[in-house]
């Protein structure tokens, strides 16, 4: 058989039928062009979340309070169990260069949803308490103003840096330096604001009032624990180092020899970037998927636009085999066809998903005032192409298989 | 040796717990060579016969040989290969592909052959030109006559050099000076080229352009007769 004359001729019957082998493909179109967004967005998402991630620097441990949840139905995972785990005292402990010697610095860090108000505006801020590291540690320093210092913590000074869009809310174009804001019945010295930031992680800074960790424990929430603890290590090499003298510190502190009984829970900045994969993957699978479902609709199309092919061209399979085509010409010549279909739908599919994902790309990050960066997703487009080849193969095969069983008689009768 | 040998042939058809004979017992010989042409009434089973002459179905008693070798022997893909190489075929209808140039319809059978596709395009031109279209190539069959559809017909049948060419009325849808001229190719096949030709028809004047009628009636041999004055095509126009 000539592979190539068969391809042709399969072209032309194609185009003979213009307007429906169009139509034909636009299910395939569509369940393409649906896995290439989601898959490119998704791998965006991810990338935008680890570069956030990889913004608090590699050398950042977070301590969070409680019980590493095992599951959605843990009670821990709510961190009601050993909330208040983390103290002064563990800090302190931390500190000493004989429990971890490698360790640089440990911030401990306070926050929840508070409103804010000034004057007659109010507005709802996420209130973080912590020390002037945290300015080292989230790359994050006072535009206009400065930062409060160790004396304003030991003194419990009601002092705060905020964020670009808690200052807009309150002050509009007026200054806000030296003025008070009123958090929680205090008033809040504005000592400096940030510079537009956006969400770093879990905080949007430009929301957000920071305040010395003390002021915010005693004025504002009324706790003496910490929500987080971080930890910065001296170098990027001695972080599992660190991590596991802080382990190991921790669980002397709070007499627990069996790690499942661990009243904290401490990750490094990889780890939190590892965890954060798994899910945007997870989430990125299960839209494909979902995406996914449409291809099978549009093969099911094909196959159904083929069974009516074969059953139009009857006389057309008769003939041929009247001239000698065997069932195995037929089979070929039909399976050529529909898998030119759907190569063509996943080529069509491949490069209206490269250019809706180009554009969603621009407008998430003009919305999200975020750096969506894109990149053309070949593996992504590799996949569309074969998955369509296949679906042309698979749903080509029974209308093939019937056209080749047809008796060359009983086609060339048909009229 | 007979090229094609018939002996006690039937095809009887089942369906529906009914035995419906299309052919009951039928017997002859064809040689090679020779121009036969097979007559008879609608539903007489001078269709069912070609059919099964032609290896297009198989018949249910009685022997078949072609080329001495009974057609039980053969697989359904050695009946498509056998067909291929040995056998053209003329339908009432035509049958050509729509849309698809004379010179591709013309190619069909060479894509179901052995030859190389670097030769397709000689071997399918020189078919043309034995019917006389070389003028027509680039045209699809919408654009020809009749006539010249038939002739496309011939073209596709001869292309291979078929050891017979098996015509169904072939003449039944064209008028009589467009069936005249087909008439002629297929006698110029059987006389100068030696193509064996076997043709179906219903009407007598045509039948008799063969050397030999076989009458069908009921799925039986009526009569099988030599023709004695024979038409020739060539002939008939020059007198005209």
């Amino acid at each position: 058989m000539k592979i190539l004359y068969i391809l042709k001729s399969a072209f032309s019957a194609l185009r003979v039928n213009k307007s429906r082998s169009v139509l034909t493909i636009l299910g395939i179109v569509i369940g393409v062009t649906a896995i290439m967004l989601v898959s490119v967005i998704g791998e965006s998402a991810q990338s935008l979340v680890l570069s956030q991630v990889e913004s608090l620097g590699s050398r950042t441990i977070a301590i969070v309070p409680g019980r590493e949840p095992s599951g959605p139905a843990d009670p821990s995972a709510a961190e009601s169990l050993y909330a208040d785990s983390l103290k002064m005292r563990e800090i302190e402990a931390l500190k000493k260069p004989s429990n971890v010697p490698d360790l640089e610095e440990a911030v401990p860090i306070v926050f929840g949803l508070y409103s804010a108000s000034f004057g007659g505006e109010t507005f709802n801020s996420m209130v973080i308490g912590s020390t002037d590291f945290l300015a080292e540690i989230f790359d994050i320093y006072p535009e206009e103003g400065f930062f409060f210092d160790e004396d304003d913590i030991k003194a419990r000074a009601e002092v705060a840096i905020i964020g670009v869009k808690l200052k807009d809310e309150l002050f509009g174009n007026s200054d806000a330096i030296g003025e008070k804001i009123r958090i929680n019945g205090r008033n809040f010295r504005v000592i400096g604001v940030f510079p537009p930031k956006g969400q770093i992680l879990f905080f949007n800074f430009d929301e957000s009032a920071v305040v010395p960790f003390t002021s915010a424990q005693d004025y504002i929430f009324g706790i003496k624990h910490f929500n987080r603890i971080i930890v910065q290590a001296k170098t990027e090499e001695s972080v599992p180092a660190v991590l596991r003298d802080i382990e190991i510190t921790l669980r002397e502190l709070h007499n627990i020899t069996d790690p499942e009984n661990d009243d904290f829970f401490a990750s490094s900045q990889i780890e939190i970037a590892e965890t954060l994969k798994t899910i945007t993957d997870i989430l990125t699978i299960f839209l494909a998927a979902v995406a996914a479902i449409s291809l099978l609709v549009g093969g099911i199309g094909i196959m159904n636009i083929m069974l009516v092919s074969v059953t139009e061209r009857t006389s057309e399979i008769g003939l041929r085999k009247a001239l000698g085509a065997t069932g195995n010409n037929i089979l070929l010549q039909f399976i050529f066809e529909s898998s030119i279909l759907t190569t063509l739908g996943g080529l069509i599919g491949v490069l209206l998903g490269v250019t809706l994902s180009f554009l969603a790309s621009i407008i998430l990050g003009q919305l999200m005032n975020m750096a969506w960066d894109f990149s053309i997703p070949f593996f992504a487009a590799f996949l569309g192409i074969v998955i369509s080849v296949l679906v042309g193969l698979l749903f080509g095969i029974y209308p093939a298989y019937k056209a080749s069983q047809k008796s060359p008689i009983e086609a060339l009768r048909y009229e | 040796m007979s090229l094609i040998e018939v002996k006690d042939l039937a095809k009887i058809y089942y369906g529906d717990g009914v035995q419906t004979p299309a052919l009951s017992g039928v017997s002859f010989d064809i040689n090679k060579g020779d121009f036969v042409a097979i007559m008879g009434p609608s539903g007489s089973g001078k269709s069912t016969l070609l059919h099964i002459l032609g290896f297009l179905d198989r018949h249910t008693h009685g022997k078949y040989l072609f080329e001495g070798k009974t057609i039980d022997d053969y697989s359904d893909d050695d009946l498509a290969h056998i067909r291929n190489k040995k056998m053209g075929f003329v339908f009432q209808m035509f049958n050509l592909l729509p849309r698809t140039t004379i010179l591709d319809n013309v190619k069909l059978p060479l894509l179901y052959s052995d030859i190389k596709e670097s030769g397709w395009d000689k071997i399918a031109k020189d078919a043309i030109k034995a019917v006389g279209l070389e003028k027509r190539i680039d045209h699809e069959p919408s654009q020809l006559s009749g006539g010249e559809k038939q002739r496309v017909a011939i073209a596709r049948a001869l292309v291979l050099k078929p050891e017979i060419i098996f015509a169904d009325e072939p003449t039944g849808n064209l008028d009589s000076k467009s069936g005249k001229a087909i008439m002629e190719i297929l006698q110029d096949l059987n006389e100068k080229d030696g193509h064996t030709v076997v043709l179906i028809t219903h009407e007598t004047y045509t039948a008799e352009h063969a050397g030999r009628i076989i009458r069908l009636h009921d799925g039986k041999i009526e009569s099988d007769k030599i023709v004695d004055h024979r038409h020739h095509a060539k002939k008939d126009e020059f007198f005209k």
